[in-house]
């Protein structure tokens, strides 16, 4: 299994280590509850190294990535952060991903899913129109600060204001001669950033948060939670929400394409599509009766024909009950509508409700 | 971490406990396994009369997380439910091997039994975890 620079820090912390996607990574540390509930209510700290990064430079760089991703990267300007989308070209998806602009048309940092980044790397060099690609996964440690006060820590760590730093934006930076770079992302649907540094000084910087956090309650969050969370606010998570066969319109992802503004792969197919007629669309929804639902599990109307499937569900720890996330057929996407959830062959009455489920 | 094994129950390689008195047998799942599993949030047991055989699942616990089969130490009829369970399942997480109990089956036959750890032999097998 690979480890990130954290992994020997995890383990002193008492964390449960589990192999995610082939990373030795902590799912919790003292409890999914405890964590997640501090994540909305102070600030968490997530060991997200796994994630990959591709750096995407030279005259080219724009050129490339503007073919490879469906969103407008023409319009980023140094500093800009935004999420997107690399589709493949039967119609479907590769990753979802964030592009971070370095330098206006010829430097962009594209940060990929733990799971997906060998897959990305040899897909975008199979398809690279002239860009100089370097996977840099190994070069930076990642860590996401999460929650109301993550800002008022991350003054605190950065030496600059990353509080009035506006969303999908990033700052360079240095920690201990460590060259960083903080981004007003996350995944969490609270404030926060997720910071890249020097893979080196990954462990100082994660113990300077912990000690400089005291006072404001940080605590470490392990991937349990952080799953917890995102479901919460119905994020996407590539292998649930999003895979090769995904139309980014039925994810609800159609606010990333920009087929107006430039040609991409897989457009034609992408576009056609939604032009042709969406079938389905992911919608939230919550239980009439007991129950937790699981991805995998079938949406039957009460006339009983198969409507859909369980993407993500889990037990809601903010709201105390279970929430789910399916695709379904468009006839029954409208919220308020009922229908059946098979739990392992019992019929359970569930309800499609508008997310996201916790209101940020 | 220190769990409480009590020395007079038998185990299985799944995690549940068996209190065995005469024929009759209370079962649940041990602190090891509330453990690993976290926040438990939902159970779902068998009916009173119904069969069940070794080994074979009876039920089912969910956590935050994930969901788990239960599985059956011995073979025999649920005479018992611990229905209490479903409107507080965090007693699971409180108490497993007491309070959480989950059923009480009238065992076919003892020989089972001879299938089963004791508590020696499940302290070791949780250690190597």
């Amino acid at each position: 299994m690979k480890k990130t620079p954290l992994a020997d820090t995890h383990v002193n912390l008492g964390a449960r280590m589990v192999d995610f996607a082939g990373w030795y990574m902590p799912v919790q540390y003292v409890g999914l509850r405890e964590e997640h509930d501090n994540v909305r209510k102070n600030v968490g700290l997530f060991d997200v190294s796994h994630m990959g990064e591709v750096r995407v430079k030279g005259p080219k760089a724009l050129e490339t990535l503007e073919w490879l991703t469906t969103n407008d990267v023409a319009k980023l300007n140094d500093g800009e952060a935004q999420y997107s989308l690399l589709p493949n070209d039967q119609g479907g998806l590769v990753d979802d991903i964030i592009v971070y602009c370095l330098k206006k048309n010829e430097d962009y940092l594209v940060c990929v899913n733990a799971s997906n980044k060998d897959k990305d790397f040899a897909w975008m060099n199979k398809h690279n129109n002239g860009a100089d690609l370097v996977d840099e996964s190994d070069l930076w440690g990642q860590i996401a600060i999460q929650g109301p006060k993550a800002l008022e820590l991350c003054d605190r760590v950065f030496g600059f204001k990353v509080s009035e730093m506006k969303p999908f934006h990033l700052q360079h930076g240095t920690f201990q001669n460590h060259k960083i770079m903080v981004a007003t992302t996350g995944y969490t649907g609270e404030k926060g950033c997720e910071v890249f540094v020097e893979a080196g000084g990954t462990v100082a910087l994660w113990n300077e948060l912990l000690e400089k956090g005291k006072d404001l309650g940080v605590m470490a969050i392990g991937l349990g939670a952080r799953d917890t969370l995102r479901t919460e606010v119905k994020y996407s998570l590539y292998g649930h929400e999003i895979d090769d066969t995904t139309n980014p319109y039925e994810a609800g992802l159609g606010w990333v394409i920009k087929p107006a503004k430039k040609d991409f792969m897989g457009k034609v197919l992408i576009v056609g599509k939604k032009e042709a007629g969406l079938t389905k669309s992911l919608i939230g929804f919550k239980m009439l009766e007991k129950g937790i639902p699981r991805q995998g599990y079938s949406l039957f109307s009460f006339d009983n024909k198969e409507i859909g499937k369980v993407t993500s569900g889990t037990h809601s720890p903010t709201l105390d009950e279970p929430i789910g996330i399916a695709y379904i057929d468009l006839a029954y996407a409208k919220e308020g509508t009922e229908f059946h959830l098979d739990i392992r062959g019992r019929k359970v009455k569930a309800v499609v409700v508008k997310t996201p489920f916790v209101q940020k | 971490m220190a769990f409480h094994i009590p020395e007079d129950y038998y185990y299985t390689k799944e995690h549940e406990w068996a209190q065995v008195d005469e024929n009759i047998v209370t079962v649940g799942i041990t602190e090891f396994a509330q453990d690993q599993l976290g926040e438990i949030v939902y159970v779902e047991l068998p009916e009173e009369g119904q069969k069940i055989t070794q080994g074979q699942t009876f039920g089912v616990i969910e956590s935050v997380k994930a969901v788990s089969d239960l599985y059956a130490p011995v073979s025999g009829t649920v005479i018992e439910v611990n229905t209490a369970l479903g409107d507080d399942p965090s007693v699971l997480n409180d108490d497993p091997v007491n309070e959480g109990w989950l059923v009480r089956i009238e065992m076919d036959t003892e020989k089972e039994l001879a299938n089963l750890m004791r508590a020696p032999d499940y302290k070791k097998l949780i250690s190597e975890k």
